[in-house]
């Protein structure tokens, strides 16, 4: 278990040491873009030079890579070329804002999906079962754009009872999370609750179901005591595995909402080419999208015994 | 012609191999679920095929411009309305035609819009799915049937592109090299390439302690001809499932990057651009965007009913 666990570690560092290079080769692999994007496209070649030269840019790209690693390590991001602030300032109340819409994705799409994935799998075939299945393939065939667009013209445009954006203009309110927050539960439960399904059906055809059922307890009793705690293993892996997922799924999501917060802010990098913005965006999604691989991997031998003690 | 072999993707190759695709689809005929999910990808890709045939205005070009009907709600409780009306689903156009879709904000036909759109994204899509699949086959073949380093080194890449969340491995690549459509496809490929490897892998892992390799290996058949012609066939079943998920899943990239401004470049309107174009005029105009976000839905939920179809048939046999 030990071993295991350290393995994960380094397998997991070593990946985030090359997304690093990778990142860093990437972005600033060209240093005169680098200059051409902080200065502006007008800006002349000595100027340019300059710039390069006061910031240490034409140091040897592995120095500028360990500086640039080493001052990562400490928070230290670089500066906005946008914001003109640390992108630090900038990064951690974004990414706050989308633990907070983050907490209620999941806080909602747990209980639902497991919910419904219990109850198809507890008998393969049947009509709830189609039912269900069917229902979250369509769920989750809609790209988030398209059901925000459904979400806006049905509940924003037509009836007007929510609002169509989520800026947190007069502070934090519940009533403008309620879009984004659908949003991303709709794509995204249907995707557990078909896991939760399988898990549940392939349980519910073992002998030790079987045997409980045929002598003679009572049904639900089978399903709680039984079924539920083996079954629950594999949706608790893809569960955690969706944080990976929901650093995409915000990025649409704010967008269309105007929501403050990571997702948004990554775009707007993209778009505006604030590279330190970019790097420092992906490389804390990465870290998030690492960790939440190895909690799941550790999670899912700590819970299934017979990993455990093998 | 070349979009009839575009459109239909990578099973063109061969006739033999043709004719072995379509008996797998023939099968979708024992799964209503499949059956509807194979309907409406059909109706796409033959309303892709026809749309320079059939009777449609140029998607580009402005008929006349859209004019909104305004509803603004007074304090009273009336509604009081502004504006004639023009360009809604169902009025007539300039031509004295139809408008069934209606006009998009800057009045051109969201009819056309739509069709031509659909072009756009079926054909990015299946190429990229298919340039992705080719990639992603031959890491996870070599990484299954060497083992060893091989495997171990193409695992590591494949874990570290994994490790991205998929749009910010896409905004990282475009941003990088610039929105067009052979960059669409190079990011689709980085993204998708190694999930496909790994199914590869875990295929040819299980296939390579058959008799049949052993027996090719006996023979003195070259590592290549053993991956290709023993190894890969015999994986056919699981990757045509997991081809029409990810057919569904690069639909939604490619339209998803058209919605967030990182797309294929004008005039080519996929889907995801139609509606983020017409956003602003929405309010008073919701055909503009909920018809272009429907297409897309039904596309996708055709590629994962069909998904769906031939895993429940492939399970029962």
């Amino acid at each position: 278990m030990l071993i295991l666990t350290l393995r994960r570690l380094a397998s997991m560092v070593l990946i985030m040491i090359t997304v690093s290079v990778i990142l860093f080769v990437i972005f600033e692999g060209d240093k005169v873009n680098v200059a051409r994007k902080v200065l502006g496209p007008y800006a002349q070649a000595d100027q340019l030079q300059i710039w390069l030269e006061q910031n240490g840019y034409n140091r040897a790209l592995w120095v500028r890579y360990f500086e640039w690693a080493g001052n990562f390590l400490t928070g230290d991001f670089g500066q906005s070329i946008r914001y003109r602030v640390p992108v630090s300032e900038v990064l951690w109340p974004r990414l706050a804002n989308t633990g907070i819409l983050a907490f209620f994705v999941f806080l909602i799409m747990i209980p639902l999906s497991l919910t419904l994935g219990v109850l198809a799998g507890m008998k393969e075939g049947s009509m709830r079962d189609r039912t269900i299945s069917v229902v979250s393939i369509i769920t989750t065939s809609i790209p988030e754009f398209a059901s925000a667009t459904f979400l806006l013209v049905v509940f924003v445009f037509t009836l007007g009872w929510l609002p169509g954006t989520s800026g947190f203009a007069n502070g934090f309110s519940f009533v403008e999370l309620i879009l984004p927050v659908a949003v991303l539960v709709i794509y995204d439960f249907g995707y557990v609750a078909r896991m939760t399904r399988a898990s549940m059906a392939e349980v519910m055809t073992s002998q030790y179901i079987r045997t409980a059922i045929l002598k003679g307890l009572p049904y639900g009793r089978v399903i709680m005591r039984h079924a539920l705690r083996n079954a629950l293993i594999a949706p608790f892996t893809v569960i955690v595995l969706q944080l990976n997922w929901l650093l995409s799924g915000v990025i649409v999501t704010e967008m269309v909402f105007a929501y403050k917060g990571y997702g948004a802010l990554m775009l707007d990098a993209a778009l505006f080419g604030d590279i330190y913005v970019i790097q420092a965006c992906t490389m804390v999604a990465v870290a998030i999208a690492v960790l939440s691989q190895f909690i799941s991997d550790i999670g899912y031998t700590l819970l299934n015994p017979r990993i455990r003690f093998s | 012609m070349s979009d009839a072999t575009l459109e239909t993707g990578e099973e063109v190759k061969r006739p033999s191999r043709l004719k072995g695709a379509l008996s797998t689809l023939a099968l979708l005929r024992e799964s209503p679920v499949g059956m509807v999910g194979a309907g409406l990808v059909l109706f796409w890709v033959v309303v892709a095929l026809l749309a320079p045939i059939l009777p449609l205005n140029d998607p580009n070009e402005p008929l006349m411009p859209f004019q909104p009907i305004i509803s603004v709600p007074q304090p009273d409780g009336t509604v009081l309305t502004l504006g004639e009306g023009a360009g809604y689903p169902g009025d007539v156009g300039p031509n004295g035609e139809t408008l069934w879709f209606g006009l998009d904000h800057k009045g051109r036909d969201m009819l056309s819009r739509v069709i031509w759109g659909s072009r756009t994204v079926l054909f990015w899509a299946t190429f990229a799915t298919a340039v992705a699949y080719a990639v992603g086959m031959i890491m996870g073949v070599m990484a299954g049937y060497f083992g060893r380093w091989v495997d171990e080194v193409i695992s590591f890449i494949a874990n570290v592109l994994l490790s991205f969340p998929v749009l910010v491995l896409y905004i990282v690549i475009i941003t990088n090299l610039g929105p067009s459509g052979t960059n669409v496809v190079l990011a689709v490929t980085f993204a998708s390439a190694p999930q496909i490897m790994r199914i590869v892998r875990g295929l040819a892992l299980d296939i390579k302690t058959r008799d049949y390799i052993a027996a090719a290996q006996t023979r003195g058949e070259s590592a290549l001809y053993i991956m290709f012609v023993e190894l890969l066939p015999n994986a056919k079943g699981p990757l045509i499932v997991d081809a029409c998920l990810r057919l569904g899943y690069t639909t939604i990239a490619i339209a998803t990057l058209g919605f967030l401004g990182l797309g294929l470049p004008p005039p080519d309107a996929d889907w995801g651009k139609i509606i983020v174009e017409s956003m602003p005029s929405a309010q008073f105009a919701p055909h503009m965007v909920v018809i272009p976000a429907i297409a897309i839905s039904s596309l996708v939920l055709g590629f994962n009913l069909m998904a769906d179809g031939l895993r429940e048939i492939a399970m029962r046999d």
